[in-house]
């Protein structure tokens, strides 16, 4: 929803201005809250009315606004965003606007133009040449880039609530392992479902967890029915999936006997060797050396991945970005277009996802720590719905609801 | 307001007066007005009030490149000894606006400009009855100038929203008669501002579209004597049932541009 405060003065009782402004909004599909009504005393002295108008769409509220405004209504913000020059590369201007996750548009030159890219903590800014308004991150910022500067002149539009009662709508993003998981499932089922049968991409913030709790096969199930389209992970992910591939291990652990192997704890290290001698994790399943596991079928899917790099990482893999500016970025392009987001096991990770992801898109994370979540949330994902649960029997279920049920899910 | 001594217009002789351009759907190029028979046209409305109506009549000079000048009502406001300038709408007719301005200071009276710059076409869209004036908006003013001459002048200023373009100022569809009635053509107005004059005005007579049509209601009274143009005859009917004077005057050549006897007079006070 996205509204807009307006103030109507005058004699807009007598002349009926008041109630006709009024049954326009309606008319016109919006609503409204009268915020102050002070009538003048006697018959010459003017009344005066502020009204919040609310509408579904930007577009929708600018329809109401021109309707009104003929009748005398006035923006009380009827102001352009204030704009200023970028000092230094990589640094806003003091009092930079900072972004949210939701849709927002700026008031520039008497219009409103949509900012490009919903993603919070970013600035907005102004190409002139261009007329175009777009969040950018802090270190993507040039100097003599117009950045806009305090609150002035912006619109936030709010995610509108669908009257389709769902797991969407009616779970808020409080933790709880007491949640009915097996209904979360199905919705969450019905979700994927949707937004690929229209054409959306689905994102996979995936830990090593799902490595070492044996669910690998699942995802792999999933990237081959094609419910995977975009894949975030990390240097650990990949290396112990290629581990199993390799040695039917996870850090050492036999993924079918759940007991160490023998010189198990090198077996990783190995894996990521051998990688890193074929020169990359393409290469291997070019090469007819990585024949299964989760990035064998990406790889053969053509499914996009990008696998950051921390610190603590071993190796790593030639795939892994090491410059985290640069995997912020990557990340940010791929999540062009996407939907769904699924966040499993992977603390760190799926904030880092949460913070560029517009909050438009459905978002479950998925972890074993209920602390996952909250984090995500505290953070500004505030439209992730949490499930906690161990990883595998999540999954387990999500396949079986997508992929092996009859087709009586066809309903979602 | 100062009751004048004897009712005074200020009316524009029609030397460069034509159909030069189409603002309103009344005009058509390829209808031309025929000069003489505008001149003759508007001396008989100028006979008409200088004579048995026993008004005054001051004259501003044409200018030529100015055909709407004859329209002398949408100059401004009078009120009292102020004179709020019209911010014409249409930039044919916004150098009309110096001239009248110049010839009400040369007067001495207060000349005012509204502040900003919303439309605004003075006695065109503003008729006072009584204490209240009744505004029309959409095609020519802009309701924000309602407020603002509410605000500078301390009255009430009742807004109607003009729904027909060929009734675009209030004085085309709206004329008070007399403190307590308004002739009105209740088709030229939304739902809304119907409701405001039926509250607003005790006593109202509607007339026929044909007679709309024919700018009944763009009439100018003055006391028992009421001047407009000819082929009103249900209103000219109704107006001497009450005991009114009705001069009918032939008009037809003002009405190819969208006026009539109103908009070719505006009432001043010396």
């Amino acid at each position: 929803m996205v509204s807009e405060l307006i103030e109507v003065r005058g004699h807009i009782i007598d002349s009926l201005l008041l109630p006709k402004i009024l049954d326009e909004i309606i008319a016109a599909g919006g609503s409204f809250t009268i915020q102050d009504v002070q009538v003048g005393e006697r018959r010459v002295d003017p009344s005066y009315a502020r009204i919040e108008v609310v509408a579904s769409s930007p577009e929708a509220l600018e329809a109401i606004l021109g309707r009104i405004t003929q009748h005398g209504a006035k923006l009380v913000h009827e102001e352009d965003a204030l704009l200023e020059a970028a000092s230094m590369d990589g640094v806003f201007p003091e009092g930079f606007y900072p972004t949210t996750n939701l849709r927002t548009s700026v008031r520039l030159g008497g219009r409103w133009h949509e900012v490009e890219v919903s993603e919070m903590d970013c600035g907005i800014v102004w190409d002139p040449a261009a007329e175009r308004a777009a969040a950018v991150p802090m270190h993507r910022v040039g100097r003599g880039q117009l950045v806009v500067v305090g609150h002035r002149g912006i619109r936030v539009e709010q995610i509108a609530r669908s009257a389709e009662v769902n797991v969407f709508e009616f779970m808020t993003s409080e933790v709880s392992s007491e949640k009915p998981k097996g209904v979360i499932v199905r919705e969450v089922a019905a979700e994927l479902k949707r937004a690929r049968a229209a054409g959306e991409k689905i994102l996979w913030v995936v830990g090593p967890a799902v490595v070492h709790t044996g669910a690998g096969e699942h995802l792999v199930r999933l990237v081959e029915a094609d419910y995977v389209q975009v894949l975030f992970a990390g240097n650990a992910l990949a290396a112990h999936d290629i581990e199993e591939a390799f040695f039917g291990t996870s850090l050492g652990v036999s993924l079918t006997q759940g007991v160490l192997t023998k010189g198990g704890h090198e077996h990783h290290l190995r894996a990521i060797n051998r990688i890193r001698r074929l020169g990359g994790i393409a290469q291997a399943v070019d090469a007819g050396v990585l024949t299964r596991g989760v990035m064998h079928a990406c790889i053969k899917a053509g499914v996009e991945v990008e696998l950051a790099g921390s610190i603590r990482d071993d190796g790593p893999l030639p795939e892994v970005i090491t410059d985290c500016l640069e995997a912020q970025d990557r990340m940010r392009q791929a999540v062009r277009g996407v939907a769904v987001a699924i966040l499993i096991a992977t603390e760190l990770h799926a904030i880092a996802t949460g913070n560029i992801l517009p909050a438009s898109v459905k978002t479950i994370c998925v972890d074993i720590n209920p602390a996952a979540v909250t984090k995500l949330t505290d953070r500004g994902t505030f439209q992730a719905i949490g499930l906690v649960t161990d990883v595998e029997p999540f999954l387990r279920a999500l396949v079986a609801s997508l992929l092996d049920e009859a087709p009586r899910s066809s309903e979602g | 307001m100062e009751p004048p001594q004897k009712p005074a217009f200020l009316m524009c002789p029609p030397d460069y007066y034509g159909i030069e351009y189409e603002i309103n759907p009344w005009m058509s190029r390829r209808r031309e007005s025929i000069p003489e028979v505008a001149q003759r046209q508007w001396h008989a409305l100028y006979e008409t009030l200088t004579g048995p109506v026993g008004a005054v009549v001051h004259l501003l000079e044409p200018v030529r490149g100015l055909p709407d000048m004859v329209f002398t009502a949408n100059a401004g406001l009078v009120w009292g000894r102020a004179f709020i300038g019209s911010n014409f709408r249409f930039a044919e007719r916004q150098l009309e606006a110096s001239h009248y301005e110049a010839w009400f200071a040369s007067r001495s009276y207060t000349v005012v400009h509204l502040p900003g710059e919303h439309p605004f076409e003075g006695a065109g869209d503003i008729l006072a009855l009584g204490e209240t004036l009744f505004a029309g908006y959409q095609f020519r003013s802009d309701i924000r100038s309602h407020t603002a001459v509410a605000d500078l002048l301390g009255l009430e200023v009742l807004s109607l929203q003009l729904v027909d373009e060929w009734f675009y100022h209030l004085d085309t569809c709206f004329c008070p008669l007399g403190p307590e009635a308004v002739i009105y053509y209740p088709a030229a107005f939304d739902a809304y501002a119907l409701k405001v004059i039926e509250a607003g005005v005790a006593d109202l007579i509607a007339v026929s579209p044909a007679s709309a049509r024919r700018f009944a209601c763009n009439a100018i009274v003055i006391g028992r004597h009421v001047v407009l143009n000819t082929g009103c005859d249900d209103l000219v009917e109704e107006l001497v049932a009450r005991g009114y004077t009705v001069h009918a005057v032939e008009l037809g050549e003002f009405i190819k541009a969208g006026g009539a006897a109103k908009c070719l007079t505006l009432e001043v006070n010396t």
